[in-house]
């Protein structure tokens, strides 16, 4: 075991999980090799939603991973700090709306 | 970290060749295998010249900017420039070949005293010309101004580089304010019908990445770089070439420096494709350097690698049979043009 639970060199090495378990490990990387193809939405976009989740979901791996796609496919820095924020948005605002629940049950329980 | 004189001005260890070819034969050590072993693995080692169609001089290492990608080594400080003794070599080796293209570089190229003679020269043998236009020059100085309507006249391609759509990257890679006056130089190329839709005039731009990563798709940037281009300053263009950033000078210096040499090479190698390098530029091109040295590209001419065997090392022992049937001399650094979708001096090759 690594010192830290993170190394950037085991990015590289994800492919290595079909090792212990190959029919699964395949389905998964082929299912992943199609969702970020050129489709309804380009795979630049989807490389964008990517960098938000991935700021969501609070993965290193992704980070690294979507903030290199994100540049080599051209992207600014003004679209992808853009990304960052509404993934932001939507944690924040995930937060912030259950203040709603919080109201009603206060009201509830105060005269 | 601006960026205002050469390697070799500074006396900087990678203006040494030798210390270039070192750094990259030592690539097995970090198990990279060599290019030519990868070669004969598909069967295509020793690699042969399909034909030559290509002819591409350079005509100097002089340039108004000191990009700090720059395989060259070019700045305003490098005094190597083609004569016109070694031009009129290159125009008798063109007399009576079928090869179609000449493809002017540098340096800027514009900054040759005999430039436009030899332009002029290329222009009456019919030959397609393109010159590789850093942009800036054009509004350098008042003596350029009027590079575009020269252009038009003799019909040449324009190759342009520009990395990014944006001044923040163009500027890092290229110098500070390139970005603006690039936008300038490209107003004046429109303004005479260069990259206009049915005006025969064709205007290409360069992408090459800003950084130690490879090029995506040549057709997504393309499209990317119309729309910026053409909503934020109205400007148009023909083809946008993405290439790769070969590890070489300036270049290499970069990823020493910023200890990214090792995962470049392995990007480069794990993206090593065979249909990539079938189509490599070195198999229909000839590069010949501003004394009139030939190599195989412009990128072996950097590191001093003649042609191999019995071809002919200079333009004035021009001989189109024994360049056909020479061997290319390969080596660490052609990954780059064999990564991906491939890469050339006119961008993907798949």
């Amino acid at each position: 075991m690594a010192d830290t639970y993170y190394n950037p060199e085991d990015l590289a090495k994800f492919g290595k999980v079909t090792d212990w378990q190959e029919e699964l490990g395949k389905k998964f990387f082929d299912y992943y090799g199609s969702v970020f193809k050129d489709g309804a939405l380009t795979a630049r976009e989807k490389s964008l939603i990517a960098l938000a989740v991935a700021h969501t979901i609070q993965c290193p791996y992704c980070i690294d991973a979507y903030t290199k796609d994100t540049i080599k496919k051209g992207c600014e820095e003004e679209e992808m700090m853009e990304a960052v924020h509404v993934a932001t948005a939507i944690r924040g605002g995930a937060s912030l709306v259950h203040g709603v629940q919080m109201m009603n049950k206060a009201n509830e329980m105060l005269m | 970290m601006k960026l205002t004189k050469s390697l070799k001005a500074q006396a900087h260890e990678l203006a040494n060749i030798e210390r270039q070819l070192g750094i990259l034969s030592d690539a097995e050590s970090i198990g990279v295998a060599p290019f030519s072993s990868k070669m004969a693995e598909i069967g295509m080692l020793p690699l042969k010249p399909t034909a030559l169609d290509i002819f591409q001089v350079n005509v100097g290492k002089m340039c108004n900017q000191v990009c700090k990608h720059c395989h060259v080594d070019a700045g305003p400080d490098r005094k190597e420039i083609m004569t016109k003794e070694t031009m009129q070599m290159c125009l008798d080796a063109l007399e009576g070949t079928s090869i179609s293209t000449v493809d002017l570089t540098g340096g800027a190229p514009e900054m040759n005293p005999h430039f436009r003679w030899f332009v002029e020269k290329l222009s009456e043998m019919k030959k397609n010309i393109l010159v590789r236009c850093n942009l800036t020059i054009i509004v350098a100085n008042k003596k350029y101004y009027d590079l575009p309507d020269f252009f038009k006249k003799h019909n040449v391609e324009v190759v342009s580089s520009l990395p990014y759509f944006s001044a923040r990257r163009t500027d890092a890679q290229r110098g500070e304010g390139v970005f603006e006056k690039s936008i300038r130089a490209l107003t004046m190329l429109n303004a005479v019908g260069y990259g206009v839709e049915g005006s025969g005039l064709t205007l290409n731009l360069v992408y090459n990445p800003s950084g130690a990563f490879l090029p995506d798709s040549q057709g997504t940037l393309e499209a990317q770089f119309k729309k910026k281009l053409r909503d934020g300053y109205g400007i148009s263009f023909n083809n946008l070439f993405a290439i790769t950033n070969l590890p070489i000078s300036r270049f290499l210096d970069y990823l020493v420096n910023t200890g990214k040499y090792e995962t470049y090479m392995e990007e480069l190698v794990n993206a090593f494709n065979p249909e990539a390098a079938l189509g490599v530029m070195c198999r229909n091109t000839l590069s010949v350097g501003w004394d009139g040295h030939l190599y195989d590209c412009d990128f072996n001419q950097m590191l001093d690698l003649k042609l191999a065997g019995n071809a002919p090392n200079h333009i004035r022992d021009f001989n189109l049979k024994s360049l056909n049937e020479r061997d290319i001399i390969l080596n660490q650094h052609c990954y780059g043009c064999t990564a991906g979708a491939g890469s050339s001096c006119g961008g993907e090759t798949i």
